[in-house]
């Protein structure tokens, strides 16, 4: 049994049904539709030449997002529109708003990036006729932070982006892509097989965990964004595939508690957004430095979770803010703090037919204070040498509580238990740090590879707690903008 | 009578029109916000088309004793795997010295070095065959770092050295001296579209090669050879590439080469498309450059006595190492006129990617060393370095003193002081210097820097008998004009540049003129578009040929209406002769029917120019091109992170031919080769494996790293020589604009040490890089 791949794409329905279930979605335009606007420049969603738009349902709108079709597979596109560079010109003709301003701008070089570029530009558009705003830099920034160029240095293109507004385009028609969608909604299971594996996409948590139990070999998939490279790079065979994608429980966002509640399948866009409206100051930074936006697009806070990578970038701060991880299997729940879940490297505390149902993050609370950072090569879009996050309950000088992780020292995201130790109770004075400092040294071990040494890791994650101290420290803490050279506009 | 109209024409076009100077957008501009552009894999392919993947070596150096390719073979969709053995003809796609195979027959020499092709029905099922070769390698001692290869005297090319004057004696008599190292390292070019070749076998033994190349007639000479064809039989085509940043000029052809084998081998089409990890693992980089110098000077800072040797990474084969590092010999006078001088250069033969072109060619890698010993001069004389530089110009005066190269060419056409003093001026220089330095002096962990640094850059090729172009222009009966030129489209314009040129000439529109596909059955024996010259070779012989057509077409109307063909002119869409303008398309159609030719080759070889490669002398370059810029970061100085505030960048394009596309390379070339010198860190493991071989840990710069304040300006200024409409090359020189984020980064560095120490900051400054130079600077 297996139902077609079903997707609105060029104003008709598409369907899909001799396609593997991780043919990408670049894969399926370029080699089987012939419709070569979309670009592969690296496969694994870093470049952005091959960024397309994606709409979907999501309680009752119509929701529009830039994504990398090269690591997307075909099957999610079910029950969802695709839209590629061919669909920017306008019915009479012309060129689209965006197009015309990459044009007019001399936005294009070789060209190669481009189509990809005009699809960010236009998710941009497309925000910006529904607020009715005009794009600023940082706004600009985000829609491109996953589009390289190497040719034109940007600046047209942001010139372009800037200027888009200048020209009008007939507003998008959510209203028919939404009666278009609806119809390819299902109420059941969407189990898609070609060849030798099966793609699940359960409905209800009920049916994801019985599927889960069914089939624990059955590899799990949200947002595609590491996985897929195990397919496009390491040319891995996933099997069956359960895809959490359509699953209404995990996409939500609770609060309660005094704790936010984040489901698993909530994408990193979605999550940052409930997450920055209580921690906007703290995490801002971390927000568009994490990945890009296609794949913030894509990603979710649950995957960057469950995958566990030591260099994943949410967990440091989710563990300084001793948030919890929910899991779910055949017998229930499990609440794990999540430094728990992390055993050693690539092992985590979870049972075959468990899943990562939910992230719970405790709201701010009067008194601590907390930051994050990242050390990184490039400030858009690129893998953390060091992650930190810090928090720290103040007496008036004395440190009541304090909680310190990092990515990037260690074989998992990882506390400083030795640095805390010596920080609680204590002072929070330069001498104190120092100590603290030097503890750092016992606590993480770090490697040398392509992204940082190990000496500089060591003493740049010192550094980092230092900043941190001049940013809280009882006298004369210092704003960002004294300490953070990306703080400075 | 329509004379009266046709007059009034005459008088507009005398005020309004010329398409040359102007801002026209790049002619695949529309085609590529469409998406509509095709690139080498978006054309439709033949039927029976066959995916071609390479299998690469794991080991840096290593004999081959066995390979055991049948689990490759039983791979789902395999079609034919090809060994070394399979090559009719020459295993070779060296470009100057054969040492470079294109499939390695019993010895491997880096890790990532293709072995075999394998050719499936789909491009996933070759990648996913190439994988599963079973190989018995018998490791060989691997040189992984130019060091290493020095101590072992492995170089591909013997050493090259340039002297003038009396170093030795000089030095010892200047009353200040200095001597020191820098590390610079490689850059990958990181074109968005990767290598691509497809091989479409024709009649008679033929072949057509339709590729992503900087260089067809290379690829054609490639493929001749690896196939035993003459180059008749092989045809190459490019229409436009993905970016190209000299990438494409040479390595193109493993591409080109395997392709061909591969569809001569299976008799039909084969498309061989590089996975990005794949192209970054087998293809060469810019060469990164390890220096030793030692420098004279007096009180004001100017250079007495100038030594350094440049030892740099060739890889395992020559490739352009020669052509590379002779041009980084050239310019490491950048700006600057050097009486004693003595300037090694050795390409040390590693066990890695064979290194190649990169925009400037071994230029900027030539110039950064001066320019990294000035900046010591002025900080060991507490001098702002700006006054060192412009102590060290090359005289004002072009019969003057001071103003012949180290290499004996003569500097006639500097603009370096008038350029410089106006960027000094508009950048508000002094005023941010002293600015950044009270910042400084309150600012414990943040520090500012600002440096400014000019440009010199020789534009021609090195090697004389490239300086040469073809065009071919066709006007057809409607009016309508096509033109096919040696030069290959890689996104800077040089289409667009000459069918602006074949326009002036022929007076016409633009949209009447329209570039073709470069093809080597078009134009025969073309040079590289490379080092710069695309629009200045190529529009010289377009416009030649426009020239010619234009004679005969003034010869005609000249008879016709009594008038002196000298007279006749071509524009606004008509040719104007004796007070009367009659259109073009007219003049066109009547020229067809008394049997006129209208079209023509037209021809271009730079005069002029002489090099002696034995005492590395002569004329190299046609002219100089200029420029300066001034940056101002911000550095964080408990990690190393730092941000560009504001960027100012002025630069000498002659009489541009399109300003905007102009100002676009040179913004295009200052955020590149900002990434080259802090962002792209190119990192080998132990093994010799580079583990930066995608973008997800090779970080060319993003959109965040445009500076929010970023002044790019074209300097007034027409060629002295007589280039194309007097304008000057753009592709390269701009590159060398972003050394004052460098040193600026290591302004702001040492100010740490009170501005006493010199940092010593290395290339990519990387966060950890700069880290580090503060960690130095502060432990004095």
């Amino acid at each position: 049994m297996s139902d077609p791949i079903r997707f609105m794409y060029k104003g008709a329905v598409h369907s899909v049904n001799e396609s593997a279930p991780t043919q990408t979605i670049l894969q399926h335009l370029r080699e089987d539709l012939h419709c070569t606007g979309t670009k592969e420049g690296c496969a694994e969603g870093d470049c952005g030449a091959c960024t397309v738009v994606v709409a979907e349902l999501q309680g009752g709108e119509v929701q529009m997002k830039a994504v990398n079709a090269c690591i997307q597979f075909l099957p999610t596109l079910d029950g969802k529109a695709l839209f590629t560079v061919e669909d920017l010109q306008q019915p009479d003709g012309g060129l689209h708003p965006v197009q015309q301003a990459l044009v007019d701008c001399h936005g294009s070089q070789c060209g190669f990036c481009t189509p990809g570029i005009a699809m960010s530009l236009w998710g941009l558009y497309l925000k910006q006729q529904t607020c009715g705003t005009t794009p600023c830099r940082r706004d600009i920034n985000d829609a491109l932070s996953g589009n390289l160029c190497r040719c034109t240095g940007y600046r047209p293109i942001i010139e372009a982006a800037a200027r888009m507004g200048e020209f009008d385009a007939p507003e998008f028609d959510r209203a028919g892509l939404l009666a278009s969608l609806a119809p390819l909604q299902r109420d059941a299971m969407f189990i898609y097989a070609a060849g030798e594996s099966r793609f699940y996409a359960p409905r209800t948590l009920s049916q994801l965990l019985e599927i889960r139990a069914d089939l624990p070999e059955a590899r799990l998939l949200a947002g595609s964004t590491d996985v897929g490279l195990w397919v496009t790079k390491q040319m891995r065979i996933l099997g069956d595939i359960i895809y959490l994608g359509a699953v209404p429980e995990l996409r939500a966002i609770t609060e309660r508690d005094d704790m936010l509640e984040i489901g698993a399948g909530v994408t990193l866009t979605d999550a940052f957004d409930a997450l920055c409206r209580h921690y906007g100051p703290e995490l801002d930074e971390m927000r568009q430095r994490f990945a890009s936006l296609p794949i913030r697009n894509a990603g979710t806070l649950g995957g960057n979770v469950a995958n566990g990578s030591p260099i994943g970038d949410s967990m440091p701060w989710l563990i300084a803010l001793g948030s919890q991880v929910v899991l779910h299997g055949a017998r229930g729940r499990r609440v794990l703090a999540l430094e728990d879940f992390y055993l050693d490297y690539q092992k985590k505390d979870l049972h075959a037919d468990e899943i990562v149902e939910s992230v719970r993050v405790p709201l701010p609370l009067a008194g601590r204070q907390f930051r994050t950072y990242k050390l990184a090569k490039r400030f858009d879009q690129d893998i953390s040498a060091v992650c930190a996050a810090f928090c720290i309950e103040l007496d008036t000088d004395v440190v009541r509580d304090v909680r310190i992780a990092f990515g990037g020292m260690a074989a998992i995201p990882k506390r400083a238990a030795r640095a805390e130790a010596v920080l609680r109770g204590a002072i929070w004075s330069e001498a104190v740090l120092r100590q603290a400092k030097d503890a750092l040294a016992e606590d993480y071990a770090p490697l040398s590879d392509m992204r940082a040494s190990s000496a500089y890791r060591m003493q740049a994650a010192q550094n980092l707690l230092h900043r941190f101290w001049l940013e809280t420290r009882p006298e004369h803490a210092m704003p960002a903008v004294l300490v953070n050279a990306f703080a400075w506009q | 009578m329509n004379q009266p109209t046709e007059a009034r024409l005459l008088a507009e076009s005398d005020i309004m029109w010329a398409e040359v100077g102007q801002s026209r957008p790049h002619e695949s501009a529309q085609l590529h916000v469409l998406g509509t552009a095709n690139y080498v894999d978006d054309i439709r392919e033949v039927q029976g088309t066959l995916h071609a993947a390479l299998g690469l070596s794991q080991k840096a150096h290593a004999k081959i004793r066995a390979i055991d390719l049948e689990a490759v073979r039983n791979s789902p969709g395999v079609v034919a795997v090809c060994t070394a053995a399979d090559i009719p003809g020459a295993n070779d796609c060296g470009p100057i010295i054969h040492d470079d195979p294109i499939l390695a027959d019993g010895l491997v020499q880096y890790v990532g070095q293709p072995m075999f092709i394998v050719v499936a029905d789909s491009h996933d099922n070759a990648r996913r065959a190439a994988r599963k070769a079973v190989v018995d390698y018998e490791e060989l001692p691997a040189l992984l770092t130019p060091q290493q290869a020095r101590d072992a005297n492995s170089f591909v090319l013997p050493p090259m050295q340039l002297r003038r004057g009396q170093f030795e004696q000089a030095y010892a008599a200047a009353p200040h001296k200095l001597q020191g190292k820098l590390a610079v390292g490689g850059q990958e070019q990181f074109y968005l579209e990767g290598q691509i070749s497809y091989a479409i076998p024709k009649e008679d033994g033929g072949m057509l090669v339709l590729c992503s190349t900087q260089h067809p007639t290379e690829m054609q000479h490639t493929v001749a050879h690896a196939l035993d064809l003459l180059s008749h039989k092989v045809q190459v085509e490019c229409r436009r590439m993905g970016g190209g940043f000299g990438g494409k000029e040479t390595q193109s052809a493993l591409w080109a080469g395997a392709a061909a084998i591969a569809a001569n081998y299976v008799k039909g089409p084969v498309k061989l498309r590089a996975d990005r990890d794949d192209d970054m693992m087998v293809t060469g980089k810019r060469h990164c450059f390890w220096y030793e110098y030692e420098a004279g000077y007096d009180d004001e800072g100017r250079i007495l006595a100038a030594k350094v040797e440049m030892l740099t990474r060739a890889g395992f084969s020559a490739d352009l190492s020669g052509p590379v590092a002779t041009r980084a010999v050239c310019h490491f006078d950048n700006a600057y006129y050097l009486s004693d001088v003595d300037i090694v250069a050795m390409c040390a033969r590693t066990n890695t990617q064979s290194n190649t072109a990169f925009r400037g060619f071994g230029g900027p890698q030539g110039a950064i060393a001066i320019e990294y010993i000035i900046d010591e001069i002025a900080r060991n004389l507490g001098r702002d370095a700006l006054d060192v530089r412009k102590a060290n110009f090359y005289g004002r005066d072009p019969d003057g003193a001071r103003n012949t190269t180290p290499y004996g060419q003569p500097v006639k056409d500097n603009v370096i002081h008038e350029l410089v003093a106006q960027l000094e001026s508009d950048s508000s220089y002094r005023a941010r210097r002293a600015a950044a330095r009270e910042f400084n002096a309150m600012s414990p962990v943040l520090k500012k820097g600002i440096a400014l640094t000019p440009v010199k850059f020789g534009v021609a090729f090195n090697t004389v008998h490239q300086n040469q172009a073809g065009a071919l222009v066709h006007v057809y009966v409607d009016g309508s004009v096509l033109v096919n030129h040696g030069g290959t489209e890689m996104g800077q314009g040089v289409n667009t540049k000459v069918a602006q040129v074949v326009a002036q000439q022929l007076g016409v529109d633009l949209s009447l003129v329209q570039v073709s596909a470069t093809d080597t059955a078009k134009i025969a024996n073309t040079s590289p578009t490379a080092a710069s010259t695309g629009a200045d070779l190529n529009g010289k012989a377009a416009q030649d040929a426009a020239r010619q057509i234009c004679e005969r077409l003034a010869q005609m109307v000249a008879k016709e209406y009594g008038a002196d063909p000298a007279d006749v002119q071509f524009r606004n869409n008509h040719v104007h002769v004796g007070g009367r303008a009659l259109p073009f398309k007219q003049v066109v159609a009547k020229a067809y029917l008394a049997r006129v030719q209208l079209w023509s080759d037209g021809f271009y070889a730079t005069p002029n120019l002489c090099w002696d490669s034995k005492t590395m002398t002569g004329t190299p370059f046609s002219y100089f091109a200029y420029g300066a810029a001034v940056s101002e970061v911000i550095v964080d100085t408990l990690t190393g992170e730092w941000k560009l505030l504001r960027a100012d960048a002025l630069y000498d394009a002659g009489n541009s031919l399109n300003p905007a596309i102009d100002k676009g390379q040179v913004e295009g070339a200052f955020i590149q080769g900002m990434g080259w010198l802090t962002t792209e860190e190119l990192w080998w493991n132990q093994m010799g494996k580079l583990m930066t071989h995608a973008p997800s840990t090779y970080k060319i710069p993003a959109v965040s790293d445009c500076p929010e304040d970023f002044r790019v300006s074209l300097y007034k200024n027409a060629n002295v020589t007589d280039s194309i409409h007097r304008s000057k090359a753009v592709g390269e020189p701009p590159l060398l604009l972003p050394f004052s984020v460098f040193f600026a980064i290591r302004d702001a560095v040492a100010s740490v040490g009170d501005y006493r120490v010199n940092p010593p900051l290395q290339a990519p400054a990387t966060y950890e890089a700069i880290f580090n130079a503060v960690t130095a600077v502060s432990e004095g």
